[in-house]
């Protein structure tokens, strides 16, 4: 069985179809990019997979539960259970401290552990950064704080929305790094992009073009390094 | 953790959270200010009224009972007194606080030495007494006549040895060509004696053509020692209801419990009654002109005050509602974040409803003392002294910052639980 499973969805605004009849499958321990220009229907298909948002027809299977058809009070309990978010606007709480940022996943999950989340920053490369604001912090270290803060409580999926959107080449070879780092752990990646550098090193990438799956490449290769070697048509 | 976000919100946010605790204050100030003076006015009305003079006044019941038949207003001349030595009960009633001041009266029939007859009162100037509940008291005519007009020499001191003294009306004065400081000589049906004229007073009515001096000294010029024939007193009462009304008829009509109502509350009519009970054959009835006065003037203040602090706090309450409001907007993203990491509606609206409560008790608290400030201001102000803090203002304040915080939080935190995370986090 997957990870996740969407059948047969739909995200109609009025006349628009953000998301036209998708179907994808996401394994355990898999490395999936998405990609697709601005208004493809990444951002609605992030949030119907992230929990945020309910499709207006088919089925969201996460580890075989129809997420599409649970309350609005459940979702929020398997977003906080099994999903972690990364965002491009890395969405910091600007009056707490990074350490208090991480720990306010756990507080939200279960109980706030300084030091997990200390060990959590520290994974990021940012434990002596710790005590510091979001305002005092670089925009790459501020995205690294966002992934300690999604990967603290262990989830099933990491879900990351254009999460180098905002970063110079340093900081996006950083945070590219530290997903490889949490796949080589076994946890399982879904990256909204559309930057192809960054869709490139996973081990699959599917397409969005008008709220329809495109096409997919698999990276059979799969290194780290940029190497398309195989494309089907959808 | 909880914590720790309050802690973040109110310290590393205090320019938001001080805004906020600034509306919160000035409404608590207002809502404190208003609330101390409305529930003092009511004394501080009376006080101003009680200057013009008494409320309730008692004769001998014989008196009374000849005046009901006759309808005849003024002295008795039945040869009923009553007892000046049970003045002092006045004050151990169980309204003996609201007894401000009181004043025998007793007339006498006296001649100059060239046979002219004048108008002699006996009373109290600023009689001191030692009351059998140990308190001591200074009550008489000097406070209670305050509107007289001294027009040579001074009030009479009956503490400082001007028991020989006398005050003279203006009419009375002028017509016998008297000043301050002239001697009188008074032939009374049983003595005569000399008095010092040590004030003429101008009260603007028949007073002006009396004699004023102590009742130990009139009531000797007749031989009436321990004798008074009416007593004018001054209290602090409340307005008259149904059941007031139907208790100064008759109080055995009353039930048991509305009888302890009755009997329990500060009426004209039940503090006449409890005056009846230590005076001895003694009828107390209230001046109602000025009681219906009073009651209608306290009542007419008291809902002005109401109304204002109605007002203030309604204006209190928009305001907290509007700063809470665009506090949560401008706080959307993160709202829509912690929801996103796992929080329910409930944390997160309990967090705001626990950050604007702590800022409520900081407003509240600086508002509670502000508005004390506020009300002395007032009531130096209007009434030329202090307002008193009643105890009771307090805890009342405290639930209305509580009640019109909340009911400010209300559009805000309606908002929030329908604040979608993707909303606020992708805008759609």
């Amino acid at each position: 069985m997957s990870l996740l499973e969407l059948k047969n969805i739909y995200k109609i605004y009025g006349d628009l179809h953000a998301l036209d009849d998708v179907n994808l499958k996401v394994e355990k321990g898999e490395w999936l990019s998405i990609m697709g220009p601005s208004g493809s229907g990444k951002s609605t298909m992030m949030n119907i997979i992230g929990c945020m948002d309910k499709p207006s027809k088919g089925e969201v299977l996460l580890d075989g539960v129809d997420i599409a058809k649970e309350s609005a009070k459940n979702l929020t309990a398997i977003r906080r259970d099994k999903i972690g978010l990364i965002f491009q606007q890395f969405h910091l709480v600007g009056y707490l401290t990074a350490i208090e940022n991480v720990m306010l996943a756990q507080y939200y999950h279960s109980v706030p552990d300084e030091k997990e989340a200390l060990e959590a920053l520290d994974r990021v490369g940012l434990a002596d950064r710790a005590k510091h604001l979001p305002s005092q912090l670089s925009g790459g270290e501020q995205q690294r704080v966002c992934v300690a803060r999604a990967l603290i409580n262990y989830p099933e999926i990491i879900l990351a929305d254009e999460p180098t959107g905002n970063l110079d080449d340093a900081n996006e070879k950083i945070v590219v790094d530290l997903f490889h780092k949490l796949h080589s752990e076994g946890t399982t990646l879904i990256v909204v992009t559309h930057d192809p550098e960054v869709a490139e090193v996973a081990q699959r990438t599917v397409y969005l073009r008008n709220g329809k799956l495109h096409k997919e490449t698999i990276n059979e290769n799969f290194t780290g390094e940029i190497k398309f070697d195989n494309e089907v048509e959808i | 953790m909880f914590f720790r976000m309050i802690f973040g919100t109110l310290f590393r946010q205090w320019k938001k959270m001080l805004m906020i605790a600034f509306t919160i204050a000035l409404g608590a100030s207002l809502a404190t200010a208003m609330l101390s003076v409305m529930l003092d006015v009511g004394d501080k009305v009376n006080q101003e009224l009680k200057t013009y003079g008494a409320n309730i006044t008692v004769v001998p019941k014989e008196n009374s009972v000849l005046s009901s038949l006759y309808e005849v207003e003024g002295e008795g001349g039945t040869g009923a007194y009553l007892r000046e030595d049970e003045l002092g009960n006045i004050k151990t009633i169980f309204w003996a606080f609201n007894i401000i001041d009181y004043a025998p009266f007793i007339n006498a029939s006296v001649k100059l030495d060239d046979g002219t007859e004048v108008s002699a009162v006996g009373t109290w100037f600023n009689h001191h007494m030692e009351l059998p509940t140990g308190e001591q008291l200074d009550a008489g005519v000097t406070s209670m006549r305050s509107w007289w007009e001294i027009v040579d020499g001074k009030w009479l001191d009956e503490q400082t040895g001007s028991a020989d003294g006398a005050m003279v009306g203006k009419a009375l004065a002028e017509k016998l060509g008297i000043k301050s400081g002239d001697t009188l000589h008074l032939n009374g049906t049983v003595s005569d004696i000399s008095l010092n004229v040590v004030g003429i007073f101008d009260a603007g009515g028949d007073e002006d053509d009396k004699i004023f001096m102590p009742a130990d000294t009139a009531q000797s010029l007749d031989g009436l020692d321990g004798k008074i024939d009416s007593i004018e007193v001054s209290a602090l009462t409340t307005p008259e209801n149904d059941l007031a009304i139907k208790a100064a008829k008759d109080p055995k009509s009353l039930t048991i419990a509305q009888y302890e109502t009755w009997y329990c509350t500060a009426y004209a009519s039940s503090i006449c009654y409890q005056i009846q009970e230590v005076i001895t054959d003694s009828v107390a009835s209230p001046v109602r002109q000025v009681a219906d006065s009073e009651g209608a003037i306290l009542e007419k203040t008291q809902l002005l005050m109401s109304l204002i602090t109605i007002l203030s706090l309604i204006g209190a309450a928009l305001g907290i509602c509007n700063l809470v409001t665009a506090s949560v907007m401008e706080r959307s993203a993160e709202m829509g974040l912690m929801k996103a990491i796992g929080a329910q509606n409930s944390s997160v609206s309990g967090l705001v409803l626990t950050e604007i409560t702590v800022t409520a008790v900081f407003g509240g608290t600086a508002g509670f003392f502000a508005g004390w400030g506020f009300a002395q201001i007032i009531g130096h102000s209007v009434f030329g002294s202090a307002i008193t803090m009643r105890p009771v203002v307090i805890p009342l304040v405290a639930v209305l910052v509580l009640i019109v915080t909340l009911a400010g939080c209300i559009p805000a935190i309606r908002m929030l639980l329908r604040l979608s995370p993707c909303e606020v986090l992708h805008g759609r």
